[in-house]
């Protein structure tokens, strides 16, 4: 209930504030919103199985966009950014859709 | 009392973890928002670089002042020719034409602001494709006018690897040192001929030695047969 309050307050904000992504942000805040809304659903998914606990899930929102951040920062480094990127975008796509699909099973048993 | 104390205290983690939990979810929907509404503003120059808009401002008011001096000159053009009465102005016109086509199709002499470009080979190592290179080079930066030696250079020139040694250019066998007659704008010609890794250093990595000179009058006497 608090983090749907939390989302809506978000967006609220950035509508409110017209915020503009700084220039050094703009590589990796996609990959960190991609990254955080994976720890959602993980979220979502461990609160219908009943095994949800508030720390779990702030140090693995914080860990999952950190290390997102990391890789393609490092990537960046290495000059293959836009791959690992990818590769990142694949592989917590892979991570959003099994747990939407635990959740489905949840929630419909279907 | 000390049943009632640790369950207060993971009440109070409790707490803190939910209000932790809706500070993360806001920072997630204001970043959300922020992104999407940073990629609904047109990128195409936002992202450019300064000298990349500046060139590309460049560039526009340079065909911009090109276009407005065609208008200008079809414009006389269309008065001559409704003026024009013995249609003196459509055979000058035509002559004109005539003079411009013969120059590019190498049946003319020509005359011209321009470059001398030497190419001295004591080695005998250049082959017919450097000489190639270098002439693509010189087209590319819109030389008008190219003699080789006493060659005219045309659409169909070719240059070849002569069993002698040397190279051969339309089948005469060409002297060194190689001397190329170019007109055109001198300054680009040069530059064209100069960038790093063009056709200046490849001929001297090839030991030959090349030399430009820049001057107000080249003179193309050679012509082709039509």
């Amino acid at each position: 209930m608090i983090a749907l309050a939390g989302l809506v307050a978000g967006v609220v904000l950035g509508l409110f504030f017209h915020p503009a992504v700084p220039l050094w942000l703009q590589p990796y805040l996609p990959i960190a919103i991609v990254a955080a809304l994976d720890a959602m659903f993980g979220g979502l998914r461990a609160r219908l199985d009943g095994v949800f606990d508030e720390k779990v899930f702030v140090v693995s929102f914080l860990s999952n966009t950190i290390i997102a951040v990391l890789i393609v920062f490092f990537g960046d480094q290495l000059g293959v950014g836009s791959q690992l990127s990818t590769g990142v975008v694949v592989v917590l796509g892979i991570r959003i859709f099994s747990n939407v699909a635990a959740i489905r099973r949840k929630l419909f048993q279907a | 009392m000390t049943a009632r104390e640790p369950r207060s205290r993971s009440e109070r983690k409790q707490a803190w973890g939910r209000v932790l939990i809706g500070v993360l979810c806001a920072v997630l929907g204001f970043a959300v928002t922020a992104e999407v509404r940073s990629n609904d503003r047109s990128t195409k120059f936002a992202t450019a670089r300064q000298d990349e808009l500046v060139g590309i401002l460049g560039d526009l008011s340079q065909r911009s002042e090109r276009l407005r001096g065609d208008i200008r000159d079809l414009e006389n053009t269309k008065a001559g020719l409704e003026r024009d009465t013995q249609g003196e102005t459509a055979v000058e016109d035509a002559r004109r034409r005539a003079a411009t086509y013969g120059m590019l199709a190498g049946t003319l002499p020509a005359a011209g602001p321009g470059i001398r470009f030497t190419v001295d080979d004591p080695r005998g190592r250049l082959r017919a494709e450097d000489l190639l290179d270098a002439l693509e080079e010189l087209r590319d930066a819109g030389a008008e006018v190219i003699q080789v030696d006493d060659v005219r250079v045309g659409v169909s020139t070719y240059f070849a690897d002569a069993a002698s040694g040397g190279v051969v250019a339309d089948g005469r066998l060409l002297t060194r040192p190689y001397l190329f007659l170019v007109i055109g704008d001198p300054h680009t010609l040069a530059t064209a001929l100069g960038i790093p890794g063009g056709v200046l250093q490849t001929l001297r990595n090839d030991g030959a030695q090349a030399s430009v000179a820049q001057e107000q009058r080249i003179i193309v006497r050679a012509i082709r047969s039509p």
